[in-house]
């Protein structure tokens, strides 16, 4: 770990009139702190957020909910209005990381986690991640755990996040607030496929903050799933993870959302996939359907196609268990 | 003594329990040492070259940093190989850390910066710009396999006729399997403190199963007879990694000898992948048999990897020739060199991988004789090691069977693979034999009473979370008659009496047999004491007559009793010290432990993912010190023996020739929620060859024979075989 500074601000826009070139926010610091001692990241600045007044969860005017940066991924997970209205909010925040680095963990980080990628993780391997035009090692390398969509030929690396692939399904949407004031995006366009930029995560500009999560009102409470499919039953990251959630009329979908993780740079949804299933009967052969038209297009590296029949398996296990009801 | 009162064979606490729950267990990197300083390692990025330049500047010019040590300053240090052969090298070239200017492996430590404190220690040694000339290198067995070597193992000769017996035989298996790179990742890192005295001599605070092999080691490596003194009270895990000095303890001794300075080195996690680890192995099995499934011909043949200095090597292949009745048995084991650092003993090496081989193949067998997999072992069961052609002292694996069994409902296995469901969930049952050695090696204990009635035992053997101290005192309390609370037992100290390398399975055996022995000279002493004073009931008296229970020294037709305390306040303190070796009486015998283990698994049909949902472990190892700390050391067996199943791989990237899942993020070790109700059977098992106490051992059976049980049991619920470690779920879908 290099040398920095560090400044607790009080009030948000002192924490973004300190942001520089060489800063970096911190709040749980569950990743940072790894990254920093592994010298992947070495920020000559930490302007500690904790203090900042982000921890409220209120209701929107449209009757959604806005949830501070600063909630714990814990607190989220087990709040009353998350666990009744946005089940699969919940079931995907539980299935991620550990106890002690949820209780940890805020909401704002947990979207701004670093991929897994084994290459990124050891400085003494080229990473264009990392480095800038060093090249990728996972792509001829070891990726069993990596991109199957989306992908470019400069980095095959996953975003690693649960919490982030129920809120892609949810529609949710992330407020920041920066140098040049303050911007809602939806969650689908937070994160960014890698292209030829893959040391950009998301579409933040240098010195954004984000303040906090809004949900729409539509929760999907009655019919949704998080099926997250890993090594070992807890504590790994998804090798493919799918939120599913339906509104249903009797055994007719009305309307579906479905989003994926682990298999590419970003929480990866498809509209034309979710038409697939509305005004369908619910049923294996819709769900296949669905499954497959999300996958088009998916190629695979040398380790790693398993991942696609995996994620069409786990898509119409997760779809067939929402239609079922979401189990509490 | 054994008596109603005595604590041995009764299932009680850890002695150290409280002090290690409280925090007061002081563990290598802990001790408080005035003025010291901390070191850390640059590790090679390359796994074959040259050092071409070393460029510090950066790193020297932070105030606090105190020393950049490279091969080209370090002090004088041996320059033959004797003097760094440790009690458990391999044959060849031990590594000698920052020796010269070759890269050997990648991770190797190149550099170690010292600082006043840790955090700049570390930052300074990112500093560091180290410029390599670079070499091809190899780190894939697969590639090399046409380069490997016999290894330097004595394996048993060949017995009868294998080709023709093969051939001759109705049934046939013929398989190859696979298992990868495990390393040891015990919770505490590797560390050492080195506490540079005034007069030169070093006070050492190591992480090691040995600390008198550290010390010879030391003391030969710079030339420093008689001037090294190593502690390790505490380990936090070792499971092999600490039965060779690892190289933060040289490190460490050349900048405490450089600065006269006292200085700590602690590996980090990352660290801990870059020294020994379990081999990459290929083992191909040839099992034939009659109609019946009596074996009729086995062959195994083993490849390892290993360094390019050392050839490692471990009893893989024997357990074919051993574990079950049959004239024709052909064994063979080769290494192929590496650009690696050499392997590395770990929790039962070479039976882990090789029993798992055998017993798959067993499973295999089954399946074409069509017999259930525990007929097929019981038709084979032998009481005879046939690669020595000698009897077992005792083997009791036929009540493991059958105890194991009847626990498990074994009788309630589907026959027919993938036939049995619930719901999702493929549901399949599978068993396995373990086997290991009952070993003894020479160790000394001394046995003093001090004044107060007060038994202090020590040897200078370690208690690497396997219950050494509590199973001591135990025998000691035992030996002497005296409760728990008045004997303590004392270890990880070079200064005292010698003892082997923690490792084996062998420390009750060994140390422990010391321990009685050291108590029995002073039972002899005690009685001498009390024959003193010419009127003493005692007189005439001698050990056989006499009894050492409830702290005291009784004539056995209870005439006369008095407590041992009252004859030390007379004597003084008294003393014995013993060394035992292993009786000949073993020499005629074959000795081992044995085990069933038996295991049930779901598989989901449609993600494969794998649950080990129930394990039953029957054990036959002698006579039972502690229960419930050798119950401990059967189920972390079983739980790394499931992680070597389903979870554990160190991945290498052999165009980089460098591990790339080097933390516990990525390497993949069970969690809780991967691990059921484990259920541990002892068998009574009564020996009375192996030594005085009856007692084999514990710490590697209880690993042997999980892996083949549980990708047994994934066979009996999908009906496919995954050949190669660990079985994720890609390898079953």
């Amino acid at each position: 770990m290099t040398p920095f500074s560090y400044q607790r601000p009080e009030r948000i826009d002192q924490a973004i009139a300190l942001h520089g070139p060489q800063s970096r926010y911190i709040a749980g610091g569950t990743n940072l702190l790894d990254l920093m001692k592994e010298n992947v990241l070495q920020p000559g600045q930490l302007i500690d957020i904790n203090g900042l007044p982000l921890r409220e969860i209120e209701r929107t005017a449209e009757g959604g909910l806005r949830i501070g940066a600063l909630v714990s991924n814990a607190d989220l997970a087990w709040h009353p209005q998350i666990e009744q209205r946005y089940p699969l909010l919940s079931k995907a925040i539980l299935a991620g990381a550990s106890p002690q680095l949820r209780n940890m963990a805020s909401t704002g980080g947990n979207l701004l986690q670093r991929t897994r990628c084994y290459y990124f993780y050891d400085t003494a391997t080229p990473c264009n991640k990392r480095e800038p035009g060093s090249g990728c090692s996972a792509r001829d390398g070891r990726n069993r755990i990596h991109a199957i969509l989306g992908a470019s030929e400069h980095c095959a690396a996953v975003h690693p996040s649960d919490m982030c692939v129920a809120l892609a399904a949810l529609d949710a949407r992330v407020h920041v607030e920066g140098t040049h004031g303050k911007r809602r995006l939806e969650l689908v366009d937070f994160h960014r496929l890698p292209g030829d930029q893959p040391q950009q995560d998301n579409v933040l500009i240098e010195g954004e903050l984000i303040t906090a999560i809004e949900l729409p009102v539509e929760g999907f409470a009655s019919h949704c799933a998080y099926l997250k499919v890993r090594d070992r039953a807890s504590y790994a990251f998804a090798l493919v993870s799918v939120a599913a959630a339906l509104e249903m009329d009797g055994d007719i979908i009305r309307r579906g959302r479905i989003a994926l993780g682990g298999v590419a740079h970003k929480p990866w949804r498809l509209e034309e996939a979710e038409e697939l299933l509305n005004g369908k009967r619910a049923e294996p052969e819709c769900f296949a359907a669905a499954a497959d038209r999300l996958l088009q297009g998916a190629q695979p590296l040398a380790d790693n196609a398993f991942k696609i029949d995996l994620a069409r398996r786990a898509i119409v296990r997760a779809l067939t268990e929402a239609a079922g009801g979401t189990v509490r | 003594m054994n008596s109603a009162n005595s604590p041995l064979g009764k299932p009680l606490d850890r002695v150290d329990g409280p002090l290690k729950v409280t925090g007061k267990a002081c563990y290598a990197a802990e001790a408080e040492v005035p003025g010291l300083l901390y070191g850390a390692v640059v590790s090679s990025s390359i796994a074959r070259g040259r050092i071409k330049g070393i460029d510090a500047a950066a790193a020297e010019a932070l105030p606090g940093v105190r020393l950049v040590l490279t091969h080209q300053n370090r002090p004088p240090v041996a320059s033959y190989d004797e003097p760094y052969e440790d009690d458990d090298a391999a044959d060849g070239s031990p590594f000698r850390p920052l020796y010269n200017d070759r890269v050997l492996y990648s991770g190797q430590p190149l550099a170690l910066v010292v600082a006043e404190t840790q955090a700049l220690a570390r930052h300074a040694a990112s500093l560091v710009r180290i410029e390599y000339e670079v070499e091809a290198h190899q780190t894939d067995l697969q590639a090399a396999r046409e380069q490997a070597h016999d290894a330097p193992a004595e394996l048993p000769e060949p017995r009868g006729d294998f080709d023709s017996a093969c051939a001759a035989a109705a049934k046939r298996v013929d398989c190859e399997y696979g298992t990868p790179v495990e390393h040891h990742n015990p919770m505490e890192p590797h560390a050492s403190i080195v506490q540079y005295q005034p007069g030169g001599e070093l006070l050492i605070h190591d992480k090691t199963q040995g600390v008198q092999n550290c010390q010879r080691y030391l003391e030969q490596v710079f030339d420093m007879q008689g001037k090294i003194r190593v502690l390790s009270p505490f380990v936090g895990g070792a499971f092999g990694s600490g039965l060779r000095p690892q190289y933060q303890l040289p490190l460490a001794v050349m900048a405490a000898l450089k600065l006269k300075a006292s200085v700590r080195v602690e590996l980090t996690r990352q660290q801990m992948f870059t020294f020994g680890y379990r081999p990459r192995t290929f083992q191909q099995l040839k099992l034939a048999a009659d109609g019946e499934g009596r074996l009729r011909a086995i062959e195994h043949k083993a490849i390892g990897q290993t360094s390019r200095f050392e050839d490692f090597t471990e009893h893989e292949v024997e357990w074919s020739g051993m574990l079950y009745a049959c004239d024709n048995v052909r064994l063979g084991y080769r290494l192929a060199p590496l650009d690696v650092y050499t392997p590395l003993d770990m929790r039962a090496p070479g039976a882990t991988i090789g029993v798992y081989a055998l017993e798959c193949a067993m499973d295999e067998l089954a399946h074409e004789v069509g017999i259930d997999p525990l007929e097929l072992r019981l038709r084979n069961y032998t009481d005879i090691n046939g690669n020595e052609g000698k009897r077992y002292s005792s083997k009791e694996l036929r009540a493991c069977y059958q105890q194991g069994a009847e626990r498990f409902g074994w009788s309630r296995r589907p026959a027919q693979p993938r036939s049995l469901r619930d719901g999702h969930q493929l549901v399949g049952m599978g068993m396995a034999t373990g086997v290991w050695e009952a070993m003894q090696m020479p160790a000394s204990a001394r046995a003093c009473l001090d004044a107060d009635g007060r038994l202090l035992v020590t040897s200078a053997t370690a208690d690497i979370g396997t219950g050494t101290y509590t199973a001591m005192t135990q025998i000691a309390a035992d030996a002497m008659g005296l409760s728990m609370a008045e004997v303590e037992f004392r270890l990880g100290d070079s200064s005292l009496p010698q003892a082997p390398l923690e490792g084996g399975s062998a420390t009750v055996s060994s140390v422990g047999s010391a321990v009685q022995r050291a108590c029995a000279g002073l039972r002899q002493k005690l009685l001498d004491a009390v024959q003193q004073s010419p009127a003493s009931p005692f007189t005439g008296a001698n050990l056989e007559t006499v009894e050492f229970v409830d702290g005291q020294l009784r004539l056995k037709s209870g005439e006369h009793a008095v407590p041992l305390r009252d004859i030390v306040q007379v004597s003084g303190a008294l003393e014995a010290e013993a060394s035992v070796k292993p009786d000949e009486k073993r020499d005629a015998w074959a000795t081992g432990t044995h085990s069933a283990v038996f295991v049930e698994v779901r598989v989901d049909e449609d993600l494969g993912t794998i649950k080990v949902s129930r394990v039953v472990s029957a054990i036959a190892a002698g006579r039972i010190v502690n229960p419930k700390t050798a119950g401990n050391q059967i189920v972390g067996g079983v739980v790394w023996g499931i992680g070597q199943a389903l979870h554990e791989e160190t991945l290498i990237d052999h165009r980089l020739g460098r591990y790339m899942n080097h933390n516990l993020a990525e390497y993949h070790i069970p969690v809780n929620a991967d691990i059921p109700e484990i259920d541990v059977i002892f068998v009574e098992e009564h020996d009375e060859i192996v030594n005085d106490l009856g007692s084999k051992g514990v710490g590697e059976i209880g690993i042997v024979g999980v892996a083949a049980a549980v990708a047994n049991a994934i066979y009996n619920a999908t009906g496919k075989r995954v050949r190669d470690l660990p079985i994720t779920l890609d390898k079953v879908l």
